[in-house]
């Protein structure tokens, strides 16, 4: 493993240099063009403290700058990456630890254009790649509403990356190839809740820090926006978030994907993983016509290519039988035999996109840890799931999950016994 | 709020499956590891029993397991969502089971071992500054309300996995936490053997947890500071 990384560092090297000559021949730093008499007055104004609040909750930073049972925003929860772990900063109001004594450019350039307070450059870790889009008016209210934050005296703990990840003069060589700045601009031939959707998903919500393939080094390129991904080192599959022809989320309707952001339950499914956690703390505060608006982008989304069916590399047919004969004695109580499930308290199977996903990791997944569906204001006694990784062993539950890949109207590629013995080990965060 | 009409409408549904409306029901993924009745199981792991055991203290766990101070990772996925009403009110359904308590092994150890657990259970050991368990746990060992946790009927392994685990920092509790004051005065020897002695006891006919005013703790405990406990 370390001799491989090894081989990338003289290639590595080779890229930071010509990308630092690009980078600084080609950026020049954005102002907010709001001047600074305006912006003082708008930090301490309560109306836009709240927005500001609003607008951090539909941007989910509390969940990434708080740790584990700790001080909310003081920071210390690490973001797992494939090079490395990323502590998230304090970014409390405290002078010494927090964002206490920045000002409001020092935190646009961090919103906007990923640039720490030294001039560091920041990791995407940070999805400053999608916050980039976000307008001078709203990043003023959430710096209004960090700056009304209690302090609290955390210190912020150093990033623990290998090399050459630790050297954070490589990221202009990442930046250059993945990240442009730029504020949303609308798109005129397009409705203001349209635009308003766009603005959301794309820049603020960050769904496509998930919902789309990253490549080797960690970027968002080559893959149509929201085309659906495997999120690396937590291994799930945030799915492809087209409504149309051979997307994800094929047939949603706009009222699926409301009550999906907002209760954690559709019709079509339930929120789980990851998900589970941007529904409990970020998506079920949003205003409903937030939601709407959101809901209208996501089935503007294009139709996708059909899947070329992958050639099956064994007969899944015998395995498929057995899962038959689980799925009878263990999941048909709640699933439903027909896998329809039950209206908003066990999802439904049959078209479910966790299940049809590429991957097969998120059905492997959910029979493993089993859990609550997620804990909302409209849900807030939630049905569970028992899990099942103490009870099946791999081979069973490769079975069932081929089996619920495969009946009713599902057609997606077998699960094998040895995926399901490396998602037992996936650590659970 | 979710529209009643919906859930209604949806339960109503002809060739859909039926599910009562209960707690029981809801929490299928907790009875699953833990026995219906919160009985508690063998299986591989070993899934302690919650029946019986007092209110707070079965939400002040389930509170540290989602801040992460108890580690037990299936645990930790489980709870991390649910609200301190949802917790409290699932806790309440444990606390008021009541089921026989199944017997466990016990290994086989030489009386001396049983007699030195005894001591420590009962009186202490003043030398390493341990006070005697019986002094929070109760006269009986059957716990006191709200937030002390019996010690009869515990399964050998689960007793010394505890104190293991607040000697390793894998369980915690509200500060001052006096059983991982406990846990780390007591020799390793001591481990085993009051674990040993406790396992190996009847279960007395009545198992409730005594009233709070029957123990004074000889350490101060930050669960017992605020007698409404973590609820
Ligand atoms: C997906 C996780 C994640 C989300 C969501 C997130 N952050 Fe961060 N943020 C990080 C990480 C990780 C870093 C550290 C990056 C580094 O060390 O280079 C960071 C760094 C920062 C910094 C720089 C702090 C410093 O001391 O240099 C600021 C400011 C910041 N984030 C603000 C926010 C705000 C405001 C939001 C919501 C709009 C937010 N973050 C959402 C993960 C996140
Ligand atoms: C932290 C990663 C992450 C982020 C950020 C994220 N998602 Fe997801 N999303 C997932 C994963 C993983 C799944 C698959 C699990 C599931 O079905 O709940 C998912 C599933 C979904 C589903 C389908 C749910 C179902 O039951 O099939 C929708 C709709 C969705 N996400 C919308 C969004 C939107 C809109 C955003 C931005 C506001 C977003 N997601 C942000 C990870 C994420
Ligand atoms: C006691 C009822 C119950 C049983 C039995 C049960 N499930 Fe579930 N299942 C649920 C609930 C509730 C959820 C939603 C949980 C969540 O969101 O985390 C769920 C979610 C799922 C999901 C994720 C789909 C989604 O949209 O969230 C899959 C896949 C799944 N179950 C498969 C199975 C299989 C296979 C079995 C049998 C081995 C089974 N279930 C047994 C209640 C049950
Ligand atoms: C995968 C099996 C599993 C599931 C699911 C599970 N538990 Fe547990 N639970 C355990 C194990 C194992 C322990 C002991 C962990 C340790 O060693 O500290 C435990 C410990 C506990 C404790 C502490 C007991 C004590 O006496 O200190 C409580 C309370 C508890 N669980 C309640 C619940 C509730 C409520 C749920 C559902 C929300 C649940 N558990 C789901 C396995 C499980
Ligand atoms: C100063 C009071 C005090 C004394 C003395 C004390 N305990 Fe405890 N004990 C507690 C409290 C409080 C808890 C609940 C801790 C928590 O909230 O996690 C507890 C919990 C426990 C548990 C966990 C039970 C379960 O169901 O998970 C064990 C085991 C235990 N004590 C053993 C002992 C032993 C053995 C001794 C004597 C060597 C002892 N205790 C002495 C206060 C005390």
């Amino acid at each position: 493993m370390k001799s491989v990384r090894l081989l990338w560092v003289p290639m590595v090297l080779l890229v930071v240099v010509l990308a630092g000559w690009w980078w600084h021949a080609h950026t020049t730093e954005q102002s907010t063009l709001i001047a600074t008499q305006d912006v003082s007055a708008m930090l301490k104004d309560p109306a836009v403290i709240a927005k500001g609040r609003y607008l951090a909750t539909v941007s989910d930073c509390m969940s990434c700058h708080t740790q584990q049972g700790g001080e909310p925003y003081a920071g210390g929860r690490v973001i797992p990456t494939p090079f490395g772990n990323i502590p998230a900063p304090n970014i409390t109001s405290d002078p010494e630890h927090g964002v206490g004594r920045w000002s409001f450019d020092d935190f646009w350039r961090a919103l906007h254009s990923g640039i720490g307070r030294s001039g560091e450059r920041l990791y995407p870790a940070f999805p400053y790649t999608s916050f980039t889009k976000t307008t001078p008016e709203d990043a003023i209210a959430i710096f209004a509403y960090l700056q009304s934050l209690p302090p609290a005296a955390q210190a912020s703990e150093p990033p623990g990356l290998n090399f050459p990840y630790n050297v954070r003069s490589t990221l202009n060589a990442w930046r250059a190839l993945y990240f442009k700045p730029g504020v949303y601009k609308p798109d005129p031939a397009q409705s203001a809740e349209w635009n308003r959707g766009a603005y959301l998903v794309q820049g603020l919500g960050h769904c496509d820090e998930c919902h789309a393939q990253r490549d080797a080094l960690g970027g968002l390129q080559g893959n149509a926006p929201l085309s659906g991904g495997q999120i690396p080192v937590q291994d799930w599959y945030a799915p492809d978030l087209s409504t149309q022809a051979n997307g994800g989320l094929q047939g949603w309707t706009q009222q699926d994907i409301v009550d999906l952001l907002k209760t954690g339950q559709s019709s079509k499914g339930t929120a789980f993983g990851p998900m589970a956690n941007v529904v409990g703390s970020s998506t079920q505060y949003l205003h409903d016509d937030d939601l709407r608006a959101i809901a209208i982008y996501l089935q503007s989304l294009p139709a996708r290519a059909k899947l070329v069916p992958v050639a099956a590399s064994f007969d899944s047919k015998a395995l498929a039988d057995h899962g038959h004969d689980i799925y009878v004695k263990r999941c048909a109580d709640c699933h439903g035999e027909n896998g329809a499930g039950l209206a908003n308290v066990y999802p439904p199977l049959d078209g479910n996109s966790s299940v049809l996903e590429p991957s097969g990791i998120n059905a492997a997944r959910a029979v493993l840890l089993g859990g609550f569906a997620p804990l909302t204001q409209g849900n807030p006694r939630p049905y569970s799931m028992p899990p099942y990784a103490q009870q099946l062993s791999d081979a069973d539950v490769a079975a069932v999950v081929t089996y619920i890949r495969q009946a009713w109207s599902n057609h997606a590629p077998a699960v094998e016994e040895r995926d399901v013995a490396a998602y037992r080990h996936t650590p659970i965060d | 709020m979710l529209p009643l009409a919906l859930l209604l409408g949806g339960l109503a549904h002809a060739d859909a499956p039926s599910v009562p409306d209960t707690l029981q029901q809801r929490i299928a993924a907790c009875t699953t590891c833990h026995g219906v009745h919160g009985e508690g199981a063998q299986n591989g792991d070993l899934f302690p029993r919650l029946a019986g055991k007092p209110v707070a203290y079965l939400t002040l766990q389930l509170q540290n397991f989602q801040r992460g101070l108890r580690k037990y990772a299936p645990m930790e996925y489980t709870v991390r969502q649910l609200s301190p009403e949802y917790m409290h009110e699932i806790a309440e359904y444990f606390a008021a089971q009541q089921v026989p308590y199944q017997s466990s092994g016990v290994p086989n150890l030489a009386p001396s071992v049983l007699q030195r657990g005894q001591q420590v259970v009962t009186s202490g050991d003043p030398s390493r500054q341990v006070p005697p368990c019986q002094a929070c746990h109760g006269k009986q060992l059957t716990g006191t309300q709200p937030s002390v946790p019996g010690l009869v009927g515990l399964p050998y392994d689960y007793i010394s996995a505890q104190l293991g685990s607040w000697r390793t920092g894998t369980r915690g509790s509200k500060a001052p936490d006096c059983m991982s004051e406990i846990a780390n005065r007591l020799a390793p020897t001591d481990i085993t053997a009051v674990a040993a002695w406790l396992a190996s006891q009847s279960v007395p006919a009545d198992v409730h947890p005594q009233a709070a005013n029957a123990i004074t703790p000889p350490l101060r405990c930050g669960v017992l500071d605020s007698q409404g406990g973590g609820a």
